[in-house]
């Protein structure tokens, strides 16, 4: 039996195609998965992410103990409802889960963590929590829906829909977040355009759901979630890193902070292993689309392609793929598409930003 | 879904029409392409190649995922749809206008062998299941 979210019956009403997705019914289109990508690259649309679990962290020592917890630096969480991207490592260095956590008060931060993740993430910080901070809460909000709207027209449309929503929001920078009523608005996303992430009561999101429609929002899947994402240069986990890949063969090394003294789980295992694997984008430069675990053949050696897809913004093949060191942009390489070899270029990603190309 | 009358089908979900000239067109149908989602990129086989029935020989690529095309009947390729590599939306927007390839078939009985529209909407509405 699929897990549903609270805007299943809204998917219905819009004629999506439902999807199984780590164990939920999610809308992978509603219709079209390229006009829906055009959608957010142009005007605004909206995800239901409902089925990502916010967690609460609650109590004194909350701060330390996400300084040993997480790869990025929680130090650097200052203002209140500021947002920070970081790994969660096991002791041997790979990837436990990614999450974005908030900082709100001393005694309360936020962590948003992955579906698929979520009972196995809740169960290694019970862990690490028992041995390191016991009278520390950890709380799964498991009654919180949450929507994504995303778009350059994301804010100007979500103001529309939410009469009094600008004042408190419009100042809001790029990865804050801000408290309002029952709603907590973060001013972040998984597409490379401007928008908000909004988690509210499970029994409100279908009242915003249906405002936000009618203020011109198009609902938007999964489907074009991930050419969003893959455009912007953005990791998803299970694909661009996991469990048996560090951080720092992932793309993810700006998140990880080996400088400080501070010591984190994983540190110990990522300052000692070989780094002989990086992440770089790829452009198809014959036609064809790339996609996932398609090899890839270096003058260094073979490499992999992590996410694969075809660009609906750049009209052609582009992937991230994880190969050898010293393989650089510009470089040309080949990768194994069925029975024929084709030629992509290295480039640095992401490949759009705002609605615009960069490679 | 529309399955046109006149048309043959393959279980694979190609749709095959013997033309004015005695070429066989051949294509993808609605179900397939509603499937798939939106096309990106098609590979077609070459001019010449002879095809055995039931043979691997095109490659449809939505968003989604790669799909082979299997050839319905034997024969040669004599013609391929060059309007499909700048758009292959038009898998999407016009299923049966957008024939892929047409052969020469090896023998025009072969189309018999393959089903009708009736029992290809029986054949969709048996996966569905």
């Amino acid at each position: 039996m699929l897990r549903q979210t609270p805007l299943n019956a809204k998917h219905r009403e819009a004629n999506a195609k439902l999807v199984d997705f780590s164990g939920w019914e999610m809308p992978i289109h509603y219709g079209s998965q390229i006009e829906e990508h055009h959608v957010v690259r142009s005007d605004a649309g909206m995800f239901d992410v409902s089925h990502m679990l916010p967690v609460d962290i609650k109590g004194e020592g909350a701060r330390a103990f996400l300084r040993k917890l997480l790869a990025n630096n929680v130090d650097k969480l200052q203002t209140t409802g500021k947002a920070l991207y970081s790994c969660m490592l096991h002791e041997g260095g790979g990837v436990v889960d990614d999450l974005i956590v908030y900082f709100m008060t001393e005694t309360w931060f936020r962590m948003v963590v992955n579906a698929g993740c979520a009972e196995k993430d809740i169960a290694w910080m019970e862990t690490q929590r028992n041995q390191l901070a016991p009278d520390l809460q950890i709380i799964p909000c498991r009654d919180l829906a949450m929507i994504a709207i995303q778009g350059p027209k994301a804010a100007e449309k979500f103001w529309q829909a939410l009469p009094g929503s600008e004042g408190p929001t419009h100042l809001m920078k790029p990865f804050t977040a801000i408290v309002i009523g029952t709603m907590f608005v973060a001013r972040t996303g998984y597409t490379g355009e401007d928008g908000f992430e909004i988690m509210l009561p499970a029994r409100a999101a279908p009242y915003m759901w249906q405002a936000m429609l009618e203020a011109g929002v198009k609902p938007i899947g999964l489907g074009a979630r991930d050419t969003l994402r893959l455009e912007a240069g953005m990791n998803l986990f299970g694909q661009d890193m996991d469990e048996t890949k560090t951080p720092l063969e992932s793309g993810l090394a700006w998140t990880v902070d080996l400088k400080s003294e501070r010591d984190f789980i994983g540190k110990d295992a990522l300052l000692r292993l070989p780094r002989d694997k990086q992440l770089v984008g790829l452009v198809l430069v014959d036609r064809g689309v790339l996609r996932g675990h398609q090899k890839v053949f270096t003058a260094l050696g073979e490499g992999e392609v992590t996410s694969g897809s075809f660009s609906p913004t750049l009209n052609v093949g582009i992937a991230l793929a994880r190969v050898p060191v010293g393989v650089n942009v510009g470089d040309t390489v080949e990768v194994a598409i069925r029975d024929k070899k084709l030629k992509a270029r290295v480039v640095k990603y992401p490949f759009v930003r705002n609605g615009k190309a960069l490679v | 879904m529309s399955i046109p009358a006149e048309l043959k089908y393959t279980k694979s979900h190609e749709w095959a029409r013997l033309e004015a000239d005695g070429s066989v067109s051949i294509g993808i149908t609605d179900h397939a392409q509603e499937l798939l989602g939106d096309m990106v990129f098609v590979e077609n086989p070459v001019l010449g190649r002879q095809l055995t029935a039931g043979e691997e020989c095109a490659v449809v690529e939505s968003v989604k995922a790669a799909s082979d095309v299997y050839a319905p009947i034997a024969g040669e390729v004599v013609a391929t749809n060059e309007e499909l590599e700048a758009s292959p939306d038009l898998l999407n927007k016009d299923p049966y206008g957008a024939w892929m390839f047409k052969v020469e078939p090896a023998d025009a009985g072969d189309l018999d062998g393959l089903m009708d529209a009736a029992a290809y909407q029986a054949h969709v509405d048996s996966e569905a299941h």
